[in-house]
């Protein structure tokens, strides 16, 4: 079977994140000063092969800590679907 | 002494230092392609400067999988000596080398100019025989070299001695202006535990010519040397 995850890594909500501060200050520029706060990560999307989702949960955790997320200074979350 | 340089695709600091090491230091250097699993009998391995892998999903996060730091991985536990610069100390530190992680630097430029460092540790090779309290002008060229670890990592770091260098001004005042990046404690390079294993932000391999006007990196470069050959 064959499931779709999509993956947020983004940084630990204690560290300053320089994109999201410079994007925050800008929202002035356009407009919108009532928006505040914006933080920047990935969105990562990929595809895997398992017998069932508990397996296919166990692959994704799996690449994200070996690669896709620095959890010194990242952290993740995902959700998981079956590919019709 | 045998010197091995790791070349990735995207290194590019791999020529500048393998020239320092072979022509200015007079030491045997070899190149080592990250593919093969090969050290080439090397007594001492460095990881150069440049984008491995285009610095694609974190700087150094796919380099630190590739065959030969397989290799570097065993090499290091079993106490070899391992020195990683810019993109080289990223790898080291994705590969959990060494502690910490480089983040974004604060301002989000890159930053390409000559800082001063300062040695910290007493007690690891490459700064023991710099003078306590020295500045020694050395490049940064960097956008990802804002050192971050956890507070218990920093405490082990110091309790530890750890720390190579930090910023600081050309005084040797280690002052929150001389820290170009928003680096942790101004920290600019570390050590595993072991202290077999070095990384820092800086390039001396950049200062180490005297036709190029500064020969600082040379305090680090011949510290390194004459404690290292005791030992190999």
């Amino acid at each position: 079977m064959k499931f779709k995850a999509e993956i947020d890594v983004m940084p630990l909500k204690a560290l300053l994140d320089p994109q999201g501060k410079a994007v925050t200050k800008s929202m002035v520029n356009v407009g919108l000063p009532e928006i505040g706060n914006v933080r920047i990560g990935k969105h990562i999307t990929l595809e895997i092969e398992a017998p069932d989702e508990k397996t296919a949960k166990i692959k994704v955790e799996e690449a994200c800590k070996k690669l896709l997320a620095n959890q010194i200074m990242e952290f993740y979350e995902f959700k998981i679907e079956p590919l019709s | 002494m045998k010197f091995g340089v790791v070349v990735f695709p995207g290194s590019n600091c791999d020529e500048d230092m393998f020239y320092v090491l072979s022509n200015i230091l007079k030491q045997e250097t070899v190149y080592l392609w990250h593919k093969d699993h090969d050290l080439k009998n090397c007594d001492f391995i460095i990881l150069p400067g440049g984008f491995s892998y285009g610095d694609y999903l974190r700087s150094g996060a796919i380099a630190r999988f590739s065959p030969l730091m397989q290799e570097i991985v065993e090499f290091a536990a079993k106490g070899g000596f391992v020195f990683g610069v810019c993109n080289g100390f990223q790898v080291l530190c994705e590969a959990g080398l060494v502690p910490g992680a480089l983040m974004h630097n604060t301002e989000r430029k890159f930053l390409c100019k000559n800082v001063f460092i300062t040695p910290v540790s007493k007690t690891a090779l490459i700064t023991s025989e710099i003078p306590s309290g020295k500045a020694l002008k050395i490049p940064i060229a960097h956008g990802e070299g804002n050192y971050y670890a956890d507070e218990k990592t920093l405490k082990e770091l110091e309790a530890n001695d750890q720390i190579l260098f930090k910023y600081c001004d050309s005084n040797g005042a280690i002052t929150p202006e001389s820290n170009p990046n928003g680096s942790l404690a101004n920290i600019a390079g570390v050590c595993n535990r072991g202290k077999n294993v070095f990384g820092m932000m800086p390039h001396p391999e950049r200062a180490a010519d005297v036709n190029l006007g500064n020969t600082d990196g040379l305090f680090l470069f011949n510290s390194l040397l004459s404690l290292v050959e005791g030992k190999v």
